[in-house]
């Protein structure tokens, strides 16, 4: 099942998918296009742990000039970032060089400590498609991605559904694409990952705890380019769905030194 | 038993590096050479994920591969709701209050890469045990923290000694990324961390300041390990 959350008529709903619609939890039935569309996680009461892979296919880390990395290159982001499905992601008015990175991202579903690699999808509820934007202009190299590129706010769309675990087949065989303005620039698979789904959340599970709601977000294969402000960016992975984004022009940032 | 409610975070907790110009001053000319080529412009910042979390007073496992942790006394800003009269980025920087925090670390000597499996681990933040009102904490480059180890003095770190004090690193987070409510956001570590390791006791405090209380936790083995 897909599975979403979106705000309707002053409500915060949890829906579902229905014949190319949504079916609300109170039995209403809505147009995709009548809401506003949120992160699909279901809230949680701590901050969930947003784990995220740099350099996690081999052609995309030869693409920025890296070998491929003997141990998985790992970073932190925040709620803060995340935004949903059909939302506006904002460019520095200074950026000379922004690209999204089309992501599948696991959706953890009950707590993981010390889990064997045989035993990783038991612990995974489903997942989604997150775009992680990068904004290679602020690259430093102290704790690269910095969170300065990697964390700022609306640049991590997510969505638009969380797609259960057992309706996905093999996780490691999906296409993945972006689309920018409609012209195919980013296609890849997930087999061609460095590190896989069992992998990582053995290796994340062996020295913390993950919780429900906690997320993985695999990577990005090869074919990044740069947006601009009005550019439509769609990320999309078989299976669970095209997560819609736009570019729009941030206004000037307080100063940062 | 001490019944007075610990304090516990209750937003994301980004940690501070090379706040301290004495820590920055220490790297000498690494700073400058490959992989960094460049001393940090903008603040370094990284995330304890609410796994690290740890209340004052409780044990801390330390995993058998970790023969020594590297402790990190600072204190924390902990964000408070907007400011009303405030419009933008004015109105978020408001500042709640000020806790102790404790943030643990497997010693690494590279700052290349994202720190996650040195600094990410069960229980290696320990926090509190009490957010003091902002109008009660002072300036906060007037905190001096002492760190005890089973009751030695192993470190004083001065918070007058910053890059940059905590409203302009505030200012200059809030360029990229808007902090919420409940988020912390430390103000850095001093030079020369003192080491500790299993059965060890940490206190952290503010020598005359009372009401920040006495961050203490233990090192204990971590249980149950796969070998």
């Amino acid at each position: 099942m897909k599975h979403a959350r979106v705000a309707w008529r002053g409500g915060v709903h949890d829906a579902v998918e229905h014949d190319g619609r949504l079916l609300l939890a109170d039995g209403r039935v809505v147009d995709q296009d009548a809401v506003v569309w949120l992160p699909p996680p279901a809230p949680v009461a701590r901050p969930r742990s947003i784990l995220a892979l740099g350099l996690n296919y081999a052609d995309h880390a030869k693409e920025l000039a890296f070998k491929a990395p003997e141990e998985p290159l790992v970073f932190v982001k925040s709620e803060g970032t995340l935004m949903g499905h059909r939302g506006f992601t904002l460019r520095p008015p200074d950026a000379t060089h922004m690209h999204y990175e089309c992501e599948l991202t696991v959706v953890i579903g009950r707590e993981a400590r010390r889990v064997r690699r045989d035993d990783a999808y038991d612990f995974v509820a489903g997942y989604t498609v997150a775009n992680d934007y990068a904004i290679r202009d602020y690259l430093e190299n102290w704790y690269r991605p910095n969170l300065r590129v990697k964390n700022r706010d609306t640049c991590t769309p997510i969505g638009p559904w969380l797609v259960d675990a057992a309706d996905i087949a093999d996780p490691m065989q999906l296409a993945l694409q972006t689309t920018v303005n409609g012209q195919r620039t980013q296609a890849g698979n997930t087999r061609d990952m460095i590190f896989d789904i069992p992998f990582l959340i053995e290796y994340f599970s062996s020295f913390m705890t993950l919780q429900p709601g906690d997320l993985i977000l695999t990577g990005t294969p090869d074919g990044v380019v740069d947006c601009k402000a009005g550019d439509v960016v769609v990320t999309e992975i078989e299976g669970l769905g095209a997560l819609v984004n736009t570019i729009a022009q941030g206004a000037p940032c307080a100063s940062t030194t | 038993m001490n019944s007075t409610p610990t304090f516990w975070p209750q937003g994301t907790v980004f940690g501070t590096l090379l706040n301290s110009r004495t820590e920055l001053q220490a790297l000498g000319e690494r700073v400058t050479q490959p992989p960094y080529k460049a001393a940090p412009r903008a603040p370094v910042l990284y995330i304890k994920t609410a796994n690290t979390w740890s209340a004052s007073g409780t044990a801390i496992p330390v995993p058998s591969h970790v023969p020594r942790v590297e402790v990190g006394a600072s204190v924390a800003m902990v964000m408070g709701p907007p400011r009303s009269g405030h419009r933008g980025a004015a109105a978020a920087t408001s500042v709640a209050g000020f806790v102790l925090l404790n943030d643990l670390g497997v010693p690494h000597d590279s700052f290349f890469r994202p720190p996650v499996r040195f600094k990410c681990l069960d229980g290696f933040l320990g926090v509190g045990p009490v957010c003091v009102p902002a109008a009660q904490s002072g300036d906060p480059a007037a905190l001096v923290v002492e760190v005890r180890i089973n009751g030695n003095v192993r470190q004083t770190v001065c918070f007058d000694d910053m890059v940059r004090d905590a409203a302009t690193l505030l200012q200059d987070v809030h360029g990229f990324m808007m902090l919420r409510a409940g988020d912390l956001l430390m103000l850095g570590c001093g030079a020369g961390r003192p080491l500790a390791g299993v059965g060890d006791r940490i206190e952290i405090s503010v020598p005359g300041r009372a009401a920040f209380g006495t961050l203490s936790n233990t090192l204990v083995a971590a249980p149950g390990e796969v070998a």
